[in-house]
């Protein structure tokens, strides 16, 4: 039986980055593979985004024309429609809602496989869902906006710092959205079920990252204190205010970089809170 | 140095049960109870034991996954639980009742997902998957999504999934559980074969003692988180006096009052043309020496099952 008792060979010591790289990256593409056996899904799910951005944007562009010419929370309508439509699309790439694949693996038990690996496990589920993000992006992103773009003046960026600081800025909602969905998940550990934490994060979630509406219509000291105080608005409020453009270049990069520290944390969080649930873990197996 | 040891290793469950309307009332299962048990490198050793005697447990507490209450395990060297991700570069597990596949993605995709998860060399790793395959018959659903494979098909996936990065031990809950007598064979084949380097320490668990007749030299029982036998299934039947029996047919009856010194006579049928005997001290033929008219004769290896059924009721 030649290599298959062969031991496990060690690699080289400089090799190591390469290799968590490669690693992270199969991880990724796997996500991406996961969501890709699914089309009928996915098209279903586009579909629904587009009906739902119809409904939102002729809502808030009424709102607008209610407020009588005047810009509510500084935002134009080509600005607002823009809102919308990108909002539909980001909606699912950071996944705000219904992943409960952490919290459904810990009550079956399956989370063993998880831990048998030679991967942390919060690096186990980012990975592949930064695949997911991405998969997303070209299919629950893009159609949406597409058709938002035939029945709606969009508005277009003119910066051209942009675009990346827009890109940049959907990682780290997507990397703060996993660490958030990874901590109400991981309530399972401890409570046997997540459905309780999972509702309170959903009814939550959507009014305060900025979906029901932009948080920039509440009163400046509200804004701000959610801003810097909740991971909220770094979800969905954040890229959204970037690709449009709602602040001067140097707010931009702060907002973004207010995203970073939020991420960052929150993922530090949920690896402590990994630490801690595995100290009394109780795997549920046979 | 032993590749795997426990001393004196404890697991509590904490339940609580429900004690009137309102009160609930904690208990503490002692699931595993001060175990002491050493494997060496190349050993196969079957780990066997009733339902919920805590063969599961102590798998989890050596694989790194359970905390043990108290007590000490070493494998390979390592702290399961602190060192669990260095760990698992060295051993192959495979849960029965649990999958380690990605349930979306083919067999084929999962297995080259492995390679950069254990970082494997490409080399090796293909020559182990083509040893697996080979041996364990994947080439028919390679490219099936892992939840439409049947569980035979499945679990074959599970243990080459175990072994691609090249583990040291490998430690097998129940993986045969569900399995037809056709892929039983198979894996229990597999596993023969991959003992046969004796390189690869074995740890197994199942219900099925065939499995450990095949494959382990070593048996270790446990009971209600104790150890009850440890040592070679020829010793767990001198130990429950267990003998083998002699079988014979004849062409005129039995006579009345028939004795041999050390052959006890269990039973007569077909109007006394049919006799057992076990054989305590004495051997075959001095049986047959005494008997007249013998048509024919079998004799009966003692059962597995029989002597493992004593000892789970004692
Ligand atoms: N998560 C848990 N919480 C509470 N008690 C548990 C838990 N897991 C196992 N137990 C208890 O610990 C004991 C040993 O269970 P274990 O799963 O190790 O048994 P087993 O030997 O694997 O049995 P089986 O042959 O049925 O798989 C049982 O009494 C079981 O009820
Ligand atoms: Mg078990």
């Amino acid at each position: 039986m030649d290599g298959l008792d062969a031991r496990v060979r060690w690699i080289s010591a400089g090799g190591w980055v390469r290799n968590s790289v490669t690693t992270f990256g199969a991880l990724s593409w796997s996500g991406f593979r996961r969501y890709s056996t699914y089309r009928q899904a996915t098209i279903a799910g586009a579909f629904t985004n587009t009906v739902f951005g119809f409904l939102r944007c002729y809502v808030l562009l009424a709102v607008v024309a209610g407020a009588g010419g005047s810009a509510p929370g500084g935002y134009r309508p080509d600005q607002l429609a823009t809102f919308v439509w990108v909002g539909q699309g980001l909606l699912t790439v950071v996944a705000l809602w219904g992943w409960t694949e952490l919290s459904d693996r810990i009550r079956s038990g399956d989370i063993t496989a998880d831990l048998l690996r030679p991967v942390h496990p919060v690096i186990g589920f980012l990975a592949p869902d930064l695949g997911r993000a991405g998969h997303a992006m070209l299919f629950r992103f893009l159609p949406p906006l597409a058709v938002g773009a035939l029945f709606f003046d969009l508005y277009v960026p003119g910066r051209p710092c942009t675009i990346p600081l827009f890109a940049l800025s959907i990682l780290f909602a997507t990397v703060g959205s996993l660490a958030i969905r990874y901590l109400v998940n991981a309530t399972a550990y401890w409570l046997h079920d997540a459905r309780g934490p999972m509702t309170l994060w959903t009814l939550s979630s959507g009014v305060l990252a900025g979906l029901s509406f932009p948080l920039r219509f509440l009163p400046d000291w509200l804004a701000i204190t959610l801003w810097i105080a909740t991971p909220f608005p770094g979800l969905l409020q954040t890229p959204l205010d970037v690709l449009i453009e709602r602040d001067p270049p140097p707010r931009q990069l702060a907002l973004v970089a207010l995203q970073a520290v939020w991420a960052t944390s929150l993922l530090v969080l949920a690896v402590l809170v990994q630490r801690r649930a595995e100290r009394r873990l109780v795997a549920h197996c046979g | 140095m032993s590749l795997i040891q426990m001393h004196n290793l404890r697991k509590d469950f904490t339940v609580r049960v429900k004690a009137g309307r309102f009160r609930r009332e904690k208990r503490i299962v002692p699931a595993v109870n001060g175990v002491n048990l050493t494997f060496e490198r190349g050993e196969m050793a079957g780990y066997i034991g009733p339902n919920g005697a805590g063969k599961s447990t102590t798998l989890k507490m050596l694989t790194g996954v359970l905390t043990p209450s108290s007590g000490d395990v070493r494998v390979c060297g390592l702290q399961p639980v602190p060192q669990r991700t260095k760990l698992a570069l060295q051993i192959g597990v495979v849960f029965g009742q649990r999958s380690q596949l990605w349930w979306d993605l083919p067999l084929r995709d999962s297995f080259s997902l492995l390679r950069h998860i254990y970082r494997v060399p490409a080399d090796a790793h293909a020559g182990r998957l083509k040893r697996c395959r080979e041996l364990l018959d994947l080439d028919d659903f390679m490219d099936t999504p892992v939840r439409q494979l049947s569980l035979g098909q499945r679990m074959r996936g599970e243990l080459t999934a175990a072994l691609l990065h090249g583990p040291s031990v490998l430690f097998l809950d129940e993986p045969t559980i569900g399995l037809d007598v056709v892929s039983k064979q198979a894996v229990r084949s597999f596993l023969a074969e991959l003992g046969q380097g004796g390189d690869l320490t074995l740890v197994l668990t199942t219900h099925d003692l065939a499995d450990i007749e095949r494959l382990c030299r070593r048996l270790v029982v446990i009971d209600h988180g104790s150890v009850v036998h440890d040592g070679t299934i020829e010793a767990l039947h001198a130990r429950y006096g267990s003998h083998r029996r002699l079988v014979v047919d004849l062409d005129v009856p039995l006579p009345e009052g028939f004795a041999v010194p050390g052959a006890e006579l269990l039973s007569v049928e077909a109007d006394r043309h049919r006799a057992t005997f076990e054989l305590v001290t004495t051997q075959v033929g001095a049986v047959v020496s005494e008997l007249t008219a013998l048509r024919d004769l079998s004799v009966v290896e003692p059962d597995i099952e029989d002597v493992v059924a004593k000892l789970y009721r004692a």
